[in-house]
């Protein structure tokens, strides 16, 4: 096993994340990581947030006199609305959301795919309380679904992996994973003959290593 | 035809035990806590309950879990850092659960206002939570077949009514208002303020008047608004 170095910080990666965003895209961020993406989204790039609670154009989190409890996030955190905002109800916000109206979801994951099936929303464990909120619809709805997530366990077991072990939040749904050591694509879209996950870019790490860490054999996005 | 009630309470009429309630609200914004408060004091109890989530804190729905007014709650996300009444009573088998993803459960709400029968949806097929349900394939891609979900009465938190029972809400309090309103039997809603009818822009109208049986306004401003004065407190026409 190769030590690591060079590996990217959790703004780091959003920044990345950010980057690939495309100018004038309607967007939404799930909650943990992937909120923080919207730190790194240039001002002037047209970017319109979605918030599944039922809002487009929302803005940074609201501070002081600015929080509203009639105003939140998916994560019930109190949020502001920008210039050109709207909202809806639930069945509209998520038919926006499955209808493939979104352009871009970033979502966490607890495991990934190489087929770029997703679980995010249960670790299995026999005594949790289950809870699924908006996930599944994320996963499968918006045009493209991109993972964020760091690519190890804190034990250092691989997230990315052949096949999930964990409850399934939806199949073949993710197109992209960012993370601190590699971006890689995922899914079926792959050519004849292709491998499954292809690596963009890696962080601190080369190809090899990549493999070794992953355990898997992994192609080249570019070739 | 709409009436405006005085009180939450009689607002509420009479909710027999086992009853379908649907509760509005994504955590605290747009839940309807008067209303919910009144139900408490109405006292049924084996209600279902739908609402997105099961509670947070001591209050609203968190109290009507607290209580055991419920024997069953369908929602897509129950377990939160302040569910503590909801963990408690799930972890001891008192209330059972059905957890639906939660575009299902708006989609499922608003078919049964829509006089669906049943729909084809993407989310959830493959997982857990689609497993026994029947699929389909259509065009190449695969859908699980979900049913609508009705309920005997609905209580919901708008901003501002008028005597017509035309609702506008408030920012993302919006959420499951206007499908549950038009999802039950009977829908109940609790607003800052009843206008006189014509006070709101028809344009502007969220929820027609048409799926609002009872309002009453509760908090601050129960006040009718001055001026035109054709407006009363009374029930409007029974």
């Amino acid at each position: 096993m190769t030590a690591v170095g060079q590996h990217l910080s959790k703004d780091q990666l959003a920044a990345r994340v950010a980057r690939d965003i495309p100018a004038g895209a309607y967007v939404n961020l799930g909650i943990g990581l992937p909120t923080l993406v919207s730190d790194h989204l240039p001002a002037g790039r047209g970017i319109t947030l979605h918030t599944e609670n039922g809002m487009l154009g929302m803005g940074p989190a609201a501070t002081g006199a600015d929080v509203d409890p009639d105003l939140v996030n998916a994560g019930k955190v109190p949020v502001t609305e920008l210039s050109g905002a709207s909202y809806f109800h639930q069945a509209d916000s998520f038919a926006m959301m499955r209808g493939g109206h979104i352009d871009v979801c970033v979502l966490g994951a607890f495991e990934v795919s190489v087929s770029g099936d997703l679980a995010n929303w249960s670790t299995g464990a026999p005594d949790a309380i289950p809870a699924v909120g908006g996930a599944m619809d994320l996963a499968v709805g918006a045009r493209d679904t991109w993972v964020m997530m760091n690519l190890l366990t804190k034990g250092g077991a691989p997230k990315l992996v052949e096949r999930c072990a964990l409850p399934l939040t939806g199949v073949a749904c993710v197109s992209r994973v960012y993370s601190d050591l590699a971006v890689v694509d995922v899914g079926p879209d792959a050519g004849p003959g292709q491998h499954l996950a292809r690596v963009v870019e890696t962080f601190g790490v080369t190809h090899a290593e990549l493999e070794d860490l992953l355990g898997l054999e992994l192609g080249r996005a570019d070739g | 035809m709409t009436r405006i009630s005085e009180t939450a309470l009689e607002a509420l009429g009479e909710i027999p035990d086992g009853s379908t309630v649907m509760i509005g609200g994504f955590g605290s914004a747009g839940q309807p806590v008067e209303l919910i408060d009144a139900l408490v004091e109405a006292g049924p109890t084996g209600l279902t309950v739908v609402s997105n989530n099961a509670g947070n804190g001591d209050l609203g729905l968190a109290h009507l879990v607290e209580l055991g007014r419920i024997r069953k709650i369908v929602c897509s996300f129950p377990r939160q850092a302040d569910s503590w009444h909801f963990d408690a009573k799930y972890r001891a088998g008192e209330i059972e659960l059905e957890l639906v993803p939660q575009g299902n459960l708006a989609e499922r709400i608003r078919a049964a206002g829509a006089g669906i029968g049943a729909f084809y949806t993407p989310t959830g097929y493959g997982t857990p939570l689609a497993e026994g349900k029947e699929t389909r394939e259509i065009d190449g891609k695969n859908y699980v077949l979900e049913y609508p979900i009705h309920a005997d009465v609905a209580l919901v938190k708008a901003h501002r009514a008028d005597t017509a029972g035309n609702l506008v809400y408030r920012k993302t309090a919006r959420n499951f208002g206007p499908i549950m309103a038009a999802a039950a039997r009977r829908t109940v809603v609790q607003v800052s303020e009843v206008v006189p009818a014509g006070s709101i822009d028809p344009e502007a109208v969220v929820t027609p008047g048409i799926y609002v049986d009872t309002v009453v306004a509760v908090g601050g401003s129960t006040a009718l608004r001055q001026g035109t004065g054709e407006a009363t407190w009374q029930e409007v026409a029974g």
